[in-house]
């Protein structure tokens, strides 16, 4: 039995960031993730990197936290985050006068605003609705879940952080009113374990109200769904969100090789957070609302439907829920609740993740009576440190292939541990360029179990295709790695049934062409047939 | 929801067959290149994200359009490739680029001094220099620059009696027929009078193949800009315009909205080959050929990459095969390797060769009298690589007629 300063409960961005935080503080750290890394709202959401502007009439609070974190990401986690400003447009329909008051509060939050001309917004992103009657521009971004919460990962494990994935937090040790550890069932072996800590941190999201509920605590939470779709490529190179209160459907964020539209916001029962599907309601709202920022939406194919839940909580203890907050909530159940040594740290959004990180952990420090600051505001993250890509690719080849480069847009300067020998530059998914030497770096290094935490942390089955070319090459590779065939063979399929799930809303035009072509390749020509 | 999907130049209807990657004759042999899929659609999506990801090896398309016509989605993988080169490369066209580039200003340039430029370029020392010094290949034999040109014998011999017909076509000669093989468009001169057509030229441009491919691009798009409106004014005029070469035809109607982004919509189905021209009319009975009866050859039919993009290799096919006397071979479908000023680069030199070779060898292996062939560069290099004489159909067609009898069945 281990002993550990702190326990940290939740893989997603939240988790990762805090349990990234403890370590640099020099804490012993295990982090504890039922499933895998970003498998809740971290890596359902839009990847947006606020500026705060969305905020900034509602919630100075949160505008200014955002603002704050956006500069301080661009640097940190440079390699996560694409700088590509953002506008917020309105359209006839729309108040013009908003603009002023929604210029005012961003510049009263310290967020760059500027006012530009319809036809210099329509020049510097082509895409935008012709019909605007004003747009401001603002330090909006994008920024890759994935990849920001796996480097927090490495990084955490860089500094003696212990993580373990597909374990899940199944009771509190106590004694009294003081946790002392948890009890945790390894999902691989069903074994139960248990690890001892003097601090808990509850950091699993919306299934922290369980997590809570197992120590005894009841947090109130009230999850609410937002949906989004993911288009096939970037029709637009800045964000686009409406000049307007925040509404459905009223941002699109280009993301890596994609762009993506949402969110719709529905409050959902608690029980149905493990099982969300987008519903063709839902799909309509998204298109309909999609085009009115970028027309061209309407034409252009999409890939994917996906919903995720927010981790909405009261921000007092007001167990109604008339007091909902998107701000970050710290909870010290020994103070809330007489439960010592257990803290929930919730609220809050992907873009303020690190500073949640922050709060948590100085709670954390404070219990434990530990005098150290936190340096993850300057401190780059792994792949963070090198400078721009060109420079980075640059400095490791001499020529790069489109998929070297493809690698240094995924990873940064981590690209330079790449093993390209022995053709592994041969490329394993082609619509994302992703080489048997990610692929393989990622299985060894960044704890992968199989096909679809695999494509998590490299983009393997993330593009046009949906795994229809890549699928079966990564599962060879995993094979390889992991000596077993048939466990691969059984990945696969699960893999391509979970790729089926998010393309099932949207099956239609050249996705349901595609999906049709990938089931005959897979069913007739690799003999993967259900039975 | 939503009616269709629509993207640049398709690309998002590819679903990842490869088949345009199987059928890519460059690919099989340079391994530097990407291939038509990875350097089209999937490359373009990483492009979109940021031009950092542009990959200078797309240079090594020769735009042979092969993977657009394996293409089963419609994919224009060939334009992806040539208008990301448009947008993003970096590498300048140099010298040597330039002056294959501009074919007619090269043309005009040397025909005063023919005899003496052909010599000269012909010579060891000289290819030699230009192999050192311009990366143009020492193994390569240039094409011969005519003393006289096509446009100078027309107006000398020609253009009195062409308003004597009652139809009327405009010609689109381009820079071979009027720089290196005069006898092409003299040919269709007298197969056009024949069968009752009047010939008009007009103020044309070079069409700007060789510019696009060597990344003229400015200069490519002016010179679509200037045909586009001497078609549009021909066209209004009711004149077809009709060509003798596959790809200046191809380019004129294609390249120039897709690589170039000028508008030829109302003009585009006007412009068509002389091979698909006659055709039609024979078949529609407007036009009557009566060939020589004692014409005698056998035939090798190689169809240009362009033209079996254009769908339009079986017009050259039926009409050559409608000579008596003819036994005509359809060759399989190869690259000649050639494609334009491609094969002229010291660095695509031996891949050039390697490319063409089942084609090569597929001629050499059947030995016919001569072979067939609507493309001028394809024309060079098999002519350079087997000895065989290649002859545009034109030049045959007008061989083979009996002139004066087609033209008294036509009037």
């Amino acid at each position: 039995m281990e002993e550990f300063d702190v326990i940290v409960v939740g893989g997603g961005i939240t988790g990762a960031g805090t349990a990234r935080d403890c370590a640099l503080r020099g804490l012993k750290v295990l982090l504890i993730e039922r499933d895998d890394i970003a498998t809740g709202a971290t890596g359902r959401n839009h990847g947006l990197l606020h500026s705060g502007a969305r905020y900034a009439v509602t919630d100075r609070e949160s505008a200014s936290e955002c603002i704050s974190e956006n500069m301080i990401l661009k640097k940190v986690a440079r390699h996560c985050v694409d700088d590509t400003s953002g506008l917020f447009i309105t359209l006839p329909e729309d108040d013009l006068e908003y603009q002023d008051t929604f210029v005012k509060a961003c510049l009263a939050a310290g967020i760059k605003a500027e006012v530009i001309d319809p036809k210099e917004a329509m020049r510097m992103e082509p895409s935008v609705n012709p019909d605007i009657i004003g747009a401001v521009r603002v330090p909006d971004g994008c920024v890759d879940p994935f990849r920001l919460c796996s480097a927090n990962m490495m990084d955490a494990k860089l500094h003696g952080a212990k993580v373990a994935l597909r374990s899940e937090v199944v009771g509190f040790i106590k004694e009294g009113d003081t946790v002392k550890g948890v009890k945790v069932l390894d999902r691989s072996t069903n074994q139960v374990s248990e690890y001892h800590a003097q601090v808990v941190v509850n950091a699993a999201g919306i299934w922290g109200h369980h997590i809570a509920s197992l120590a005894g605590v009841n947090i109130g939470m009230f999850p609410a769904k937002g949906a989004l779709l993911i288009f096939a490529h970037r029709v637009n190179g800045m964000v686009i969100n409406r000049c307007r209160k925040p509404a459905n459907a009223d941002i699109l964020v280009p993301g890596d090789t994609v762009c993506v539209i949402g969110t719709t916001s529905t409050r959902v029962p608690y029980e149905e957070c493990d099982n969300m599907r987008v519903t063709p309601e839902e799909v309509s709202l998204l298109l309909s609302e999609g085009a009115k920022l970028a027309p061209c939406l309407q034409n252009t194919r999409i890939l994917r439907g996906y919903a995720g839940v927010r981790p909405l909580v009261s921000a007092d203890n007001d167990p109604s829920g008339r007091n909902i907050s998107r701000g970050i909530v710290c909870l010290d159940h020994e103070t809330r609740d007489g439960i010592k040594g257990l803290i929930s740290i919730t609220g809050g959004k992907l873009m303020t993740y690190r500073l949640m990180a922050e709060i948590a952990t100085d709670t954390v420090c404070r219990k434990l009576g530990v005098d150290a600051v936190c340096e993850t505001a300057k401190k780059p993250l792994p792949g963070s440190e090198g400078g721009g890509l060109e420079e980075i690719a640059k400095k490791i080849w001499e020529f790069p292939t489109m998929a070297q480069k493809a690698s240094v847009g995924r990873i940064g300067a981590s690209a330079v541990h790449l093993d390209f020998d022995d053709d592994k530059g041969g490329v394993v998914c082609e619509c994302e360029e992703v080489t048997v030497a990610e692929v393989d770096a990622a299985i060894e290094h960044l704890e992968v179990n199989d096909l679809v935490d695999l494509r998590r942390r490299t983009r393997v089955g993330m593009g046009t295709c949906q795994g229809e070319l890549c699928a079966c090459r990564a599962a060879g590779r995993l094979a390889k790695a992991n000596g077993c065939a048939a466990k691969a063979r059984e990945d696969l399929k699960s893999f391509m049934r979970e790729r089926w799930k998010g393309m099932y809303p949207v099956a239609w035009g050249e996705t349901l062409r595609e999906s049709s072509y990938t089931q005959w390749v897979y069913s007739e020509v690799l003999g993967l047939n259900e039975d | 929801m939503q009616e269709k999907n629509v993207s640049f130049n398709n690309f998002e209807q590819c679903i990842k067959c490869t088949i345009c990657t199987a059928y890519c004759p460059v690919v099989a042999v340079n391994p530097s290149y990407p291939g038509p899929k990875q350097a089209g659609p999937d490359g373009e999506r990483l492009r979109l994200k940021n031009k950092f990801f542009f990959d200078e090896n797309l240079k090594y398309c020769m735009n042979c359009k092969r993977c657009e016509v394996a293409c089963p989605s419609g994919v224009k993988i060939a334009d992806l490739i040539h208008s990301a080169r448009r947008r993003f490369a970096r590498e300048i066209p140099d010298l040597r680029d330039r002056v294959l580039a501009n074919t007619d200003f090269m043309g005009k340039f040397a025909r005063p001094f023919a005899p003496v430029v052909n010599s000269v370029v012909a010579s060891k020392p000289v290819k030699a220099f230009m192999d050192v010094m311009m990366d143009i290949d020492r193994e390569r034999t240039f094409p011969k620059y005519q003393g006289k040109g096509f446009i100078r014998w027309f107006k000398k011999e020609a253009a009195d009696s062409q308003a004597a017909y009652s139809k009327q076509i405009a010609f689109f000669h381009g820079c071979s027929t009027e720089f290196q093989h005069p006898e092409v468009g003299k040919s269709f001169v007298q197969v056009m009078n024949a069968v009752g057509f009047g010939v008009n030229l007009i103020d044309e441009e070079c069409c700007g193949v060789a510019m696009i491919s060597n990344g003229l691009w400015n200069q490519a798009r002016r010179h679509a800009e200037h045909n586009t409106k001497v078609f549009r004014k021909a066209v209004g005029e009711g004149l077809p315009i009709v060509g003798v070469s596959s790809t200046c035809v191809f380019t004129m109607r294609d390249e120039y909205p897709d690589v170039l982004d000028v508008d030829n919509s109302d003009v585009r189905d006007s412009i068509t080959m002389v091979e698909k021209f006659l055709f039609e009319k024979v078949d529609s009975g407007e036009v009557k050929l009566v060939f020589k009866e004692d014409y005698r050859a056998r035939i090798a039919y190689h169809c240009p990459c362009h033209n079996e993009k254009l769908g339009w290799g079986i017009f050259t096919k039926a009409l050559v095969g409608m000579i008596p006397g003819v036994s005509l071979t359809v060759l399989d479908s190869n690259c000649c390797g050639m494609a334009g000023t491609y094969g002229f680069k010291k660095e695509n030199y031996k891949y050039s060769q390697e490319i063409g070779r089942p084609l090569f060898e597929q001629i050499k292996s059947l030995a016919p009298d001569f072979v067939c062939c609507e493309c001028e560069t394809c024309k060079w290099q098999i002519e350079m690589s087997t000895g065989y004489t290649v002859l545009n159909p034109i030049v045959i067609l007008a061989d083979a007629l009996d002139l004066e009898a087609t033209a008294a069945a036509n009037s």
